[in-house]
Formats: C-alpha cells, structure tokens, sequence
C-alpha cells in the first residue's frame, strides 16, 4: 500500500510547500553569475518591504547585484511561480473534472489556440502595447479563448457538455489550429524560428509588468477553483452519485472549466506554451499525496510552482549564456522522472 | 404517510415514450421491488425518482412535497440512491468513499467533525465494512465495494433509499449479504427500500410490495402473490412459468418452462 497522508496533516504539508516555494524562490533568484549568496538575495527582497527595510543591512551589495536580482531574476522566477502553479492546478482539476489521466491545460485548445493567436500577432508584425501588454499576449490569450469558446460550443447538446465529446472537440479545433498555424509559418518561413521559439516557451525578459497585473486574478481564480475540491472528489465516483449527493454536475463543470481557461490563456499569453507540468505536476502529487482535491489541488499549485523554477534555472544555466526554451527542460527532467515513479508505484502494488 | 406518491409520470421523446403514464405510491418503511425485461423503463424511473431526470410530464411527491421544490442538497439528505454500478479508479480509502455520504451536509471548505466520523463509523459497522476502512476501493472486491457504496448511502441520513440492481454483479452469497442488509435497514431503521432487481424468486421474497414494468407501463403491484402470476409473467416477459409457493422460503417462486414466440 502507499503511503497516505492523513487529513489531519494536510495544513501541515502545505505549510512546509510553502516554505520550501519561500526557499526555493530565493534559491534560484541567487543561483548564476552574480556571485550574491542566498542571504543577500533574501536580504534584497525584504529591504524593498516597509518595515523590514529598516532593519536589514545591504550596503555591502553594489547597485548592479541589487539590480541583477530585484529586476531581472526576482520577476523571472515570481512569473515561475505564477505560470508553474497556475497550469498545474488547471492540469490538476481538469483531469479530476474530465475523469482522464490525460488531461491538461491544453487538451480543450488553448494552446493551439494561443499559438495561433502569437503566430498572427508575429507575421502581421503587429506592435502595441494594451496595459504594457504586448500584441503577441494580447493575440494570444484572445486565440487561447477563442478556441475553448469554439471547442465548448462544438461539444454541447442543449444544456449538456458530454466529456468525450468535449476532449475530442478540443483534439479536432486543436488540430486544425495548429494546421493553419504551421500553413502561416510555411508561407511566411522568415518568422519561423520566432514563432517556434515563442511556442516552446520562456520566462524571459518580462520584467515586474507582468506580475504586477496578473497576479491578483490567477490568485483569486486559484482561491475560486479550491471551492470545488470535494465537488471534483465525489464526481470521480460518477456524475450520476455526485448529482444524487447534491452536487450541480454541469454547474461545477462550467466553472471549472471557466477558471482553468482564464488560468491558463493569462498566463501563456505571456509565458508561451510550456508544456508538461500541467499534465505531470498533478499525476506525481497525486502518486505522493492520494487524490483527494482538498490536497491535490493546493499541493499541485505548490509543487508546479516549485518545479517550474528549477526547470527555468536549468534552462538560463545548462549552457550558459545560451537560453533554452524552458518548456524543453520541463519535458526533459519531468519525463524521466515520472517512469520512475510509475515504476516505483506499479511495484508495489 | 407516503414516502413516494407518483402520478402519471410520462418521460421520453417525442415519438417514443420511455415511461408511458406510471402512477403508483410508496409507503413509508416500505421495501418494494421493481421488476420487469430489459429496456422496460425501470432505471429511468429509478433515475427520475431520484431527480437526476426530469419527467415530461406527470407530478413525484417527496415526503408529501414536489420534487422540483427540494434543493439538490435536501433531497440527498432524504434521499439515498445506488447506481447499478460504481468504478472507482482514484486510490481514496473505504472510508474517504463512504464520508462522501456527508457531502450534503457540508459547505465548501466546511471539515469533517467528530459527528461526521461517528456517522461513517455507524454505517460501517452497520454493513460490516468497518475493517475494510483503510483500504483502497480500487483494491477490494465486488461485494465488499457494493457495500461500501450502501454504506456511503446511508452515511447520507436518508429515509429513502434507491438502488439500481444491486445485486446483478455479485455471486449469490452475496446477493442475499445485501439483501438481508438491506431488510435489516428496512426493519430497524424503517428505511424505505426501492430496489430495480432482476431475480423474481428473490424479489418476491424480500419485498412487500413488487411492481412490474413492461414498455413503460405498470402491469400490476402490489403483494408478491397478486403480481407474480402465470398471467403477468407471461405478458411481461412473454414466457410459460410455473409459480409455486416455495415450501422453504414460504415465498412465491417461479420456475421459467419455455418462451412464447
């Protein structure tokens, strides 16, 4: 048998997630060629916190390390933070909503979606800003609701979505999407390694703007999708036992998949598409922590999180000065690493 | 007082009605059975009674009151209802699975009290589960999870409970294991037990009352002596049985002979 976690101790894991997310987010804000320690960083952070600034001493660190941390890596791993959790939780719910150990933020067409938005943005050469976001976000995360809006009203009968019908709309919008999208990367082939390296995935030069905007919404939606955690538990047994416990089946539906799409289109709009965490971070959790939503869904926000700045870490640091596409690395470590805690599960069973 | 009061229930579309006009009524800590062939309409109605349907036309009165006027948590703290069958893929322990039975009960982010593990505990004990409690449900058997899933039921509070054959994937030890449970909760709680049941000779054994459905109409209900006659099984099922009364049971039982064609 697994280990389980009681219910009694699952406030308990949290809190250490949060800790170890607290260190991890100093840790790979300090890792690279700076030469700062790990206390400095912390010391930089909470010398920009009334209060706190008062009493910590950074007269030591020169203006460029301060700047080297506060405004590049800092909001590089904070945006971490916020696209690493945010696609994990959808990831997390969307496989308890669809009852499919497949799913992931993707699987309704938002990445296609979103990809075909930025592809747009990128050919036509566009170049605004809308709240200092800039054309290829502001495409992208149109093309990423665009796409579910179209798989959504694709799949339903009347009042009803029908799952299946629901994935294999997403696959078919997802295919055809990325069809015209690789029809424009053909025609207009001088942009193609752009639009290849925005689909890959980065975090990247994007400074506080981001954060600062995004911040707020991803945490309420998050806040908003963790209402519905016993709701997701008792729908595993079945849509028919979870109506006949009280349960509005559709109704939760609807709102589930509302808060991942928001979720998820905000933070690719910026990111790019990063894939695997979402699928990965809620499948390792739930192997280490039982399937329980109540935790899963927490946990998977933390751990994504936590996962996807090491991944980003590796991607600035693994052949240095070269960026990777962060999206390759997470795919990279995360693969391997979850055979081997398949295998280790199906041994002990 | 009646615990399901149903009057001219229509379902179905347009040219092809499922249920076709039932009325009948269900007395408080009443076990009824409902029998009949294949595709006859009794899941549906099982369903309907349940509100995960709603009828075309036709009234369900529950506890005395309009169906459509319960909320949806009201009703499942009225109301049990056990699917034909349950699979659970996701590792949650026996007990994680029958304190889903509390949901009702419950706001989002409300926890388990010590009242909640008191329930569970009762109505794991009551069906003889309790030593499975920290076991997995996609590890334990058929008969044990279809306990499990009754358990989880009960945990609802319900004075009403539905099940949809119950029995159809269990070996005969167990068929009788969750019918005697089920007569126990009949007789020392005064539940009301509706069940969908494909077995005659034990329907007409634990029942008080048998209804029989066929193309969406009631043939008869009533006692299982008025209901299981040569007569209705033959305009059911379209089959020649003997009926007999069983001298070790004292029970009416068939014995099917040949199929009319």
């Amino acid at each position: 048998m697994i280990n389980r976690i009681s219910k009694t101790k699952y406030s308990l894991v949290l809190t250490v997630l949060a800790l170890i997310l607290l260190f991890s987010i100093g840790l790979f804000s300090t890792i690279g060629s700076a030469n700062i320690s790990i206390i400095d960083t912390f010391k930089i952070i909470f010398s920009k916190i009334p209060f706190l600034k008062n009493v910590v001493d950074i007269s030591h660190l020169n203006s460029a390390q301060k700047s080297i941390i506060w405004n590049i890596r800092l909001p590089r791993v904070l945006l971490g933070v916020l696209v690493g959790a945010s696609l994990s939780l959808t990831g997390a719910s969307f496989q308890g909503m669809f009852n499919n150990p497949m799913a992931d933020p993707y699987i309704i067409g938002i990445s296609s979606g979103a990809a075909l938005g930025a592809t747009v943005a990128i050919i036509l050469k566009l170049d605004f800003k809308i709240f200092n976001f800039s054309s290829i976000s502001i495409f992208a995360f149109l093309g990423g609701i665009l796409a579910v809006v179209l798989v959504y009203n694709i799949a339903r009968i009347k009042n009803q979505v029908p799952v299946v019908t629901l994935l294999l709309s997403g696959v078919a919008i997802g295919q055809f999407f990325t069809a015209v999208m690789s029809f424009l990367m053909v025609i207009f082939s001088k942009d193609m390694s752009k639009i290849v390296y925005w689909t890959l995935g980065s975090l990247a030069g994007k400074g506080w703007n981001p954060i600062i905007t995004l911040s707020i919404p991803i945490l309420v939606s998050m806040f908003l999708i963790n209402i519905f955690a016993r709701d997701l538990n008792i729908m595993l047994t079945g849509d028919e036992s979870a109506e006949s416990l009280g349960i509005n089946v559709e109704r939760t539906k609807v709102y589930i998949l509302l808060l991942g799409t928001f979720m998820t289109s905000v933070v690719v709009s910026v990111s790019g598409i990063i894939g695997f965490v979402g699928l990965i971070i809620p499948h390792i959790v739930r192997i280490l922590l039982g399937p329980d939503h109540r935790i899963l869904l927490p946990a998977s926000a933390f751990m994504g999180g936590i996962f996807m700045i090491f991944a980003d870490t590796l991607a600035r640091m693994i052949i240095s000065p070269v960026e990777i596409p962060v999206g390759i690395i997470t795919a990279l470590f995360g693969g391997p690493f979850f055979i081997y805690l398949l295998r280790k599960k199906k041994r002990n069973l | 007082m009646y615990s399901i009061e149903v009057k001219n229930l229509e379902f179905g579309y347009r040219e092809s009605l499922i249920l076709k006009g039932l009325t009948f009524s269900v007395k408080k800590g009443e076990f009824v059975s409902i029998i009949g062939p294949n595709g006859s309409g009794k899941s549906t109605l099982l369903k309907i009674l349940n509100n995960l349907y709603r009828p075309n036309d036709g009234n369900i009165l529950i506890n005395g009151k309009v169906i459509e006027d319960y909320k949806r948590k009201d009703l499942a703290k009225i109301m049990g209802f056990v699917p034909q069958d349950t699979i659970i893929d996701y590792e949650f322990t026996v007990e994680d699975i029958v304190m889903m039975g509390r949901n009702p009960y419950k706001g989002p982010f409300q926890k388990e009290n010590r009242e909640d593990y008191k329930i569970v505990d009762d109505v794991m004990n009551m069906t003889n589960i309790f030593k499975l409690k920290d076991r997995l449900i996609t590890e334990i058997s058929g008969g044990e999870r279809q306990r499990v899933i009754i358990a989880k039921a009960l945990a609802q509070n319900p004075s009403i409970i539905l099940l949809d054959e119950p029995t159809s994937h269990l070996d005969i030890n167990h068929q009788i294991d969750v019918l005697n449970l089920l007569k126990k909760l009949n007789s020392e709680r005064g539940t009301t037990i509706i069940l969908i049941i494909h077995d005659i000779n034990l329907a007409a054994r634990y029942s008080d009352d048998i209804i029989l459905l066929n193309e969406g109409e009631i043939i008869e209900s009533g006692n299982p002596e008025d209901v299981i006659t040569a007569k209705n099984i033959e305009k059911a099922y379209n089959l020649n049985a003997a009926i007999e009364i069983n001298k070790y049971t004292n029970t009416v039982s068939i014995t099917p002979l040949k199929l009319i064609r």
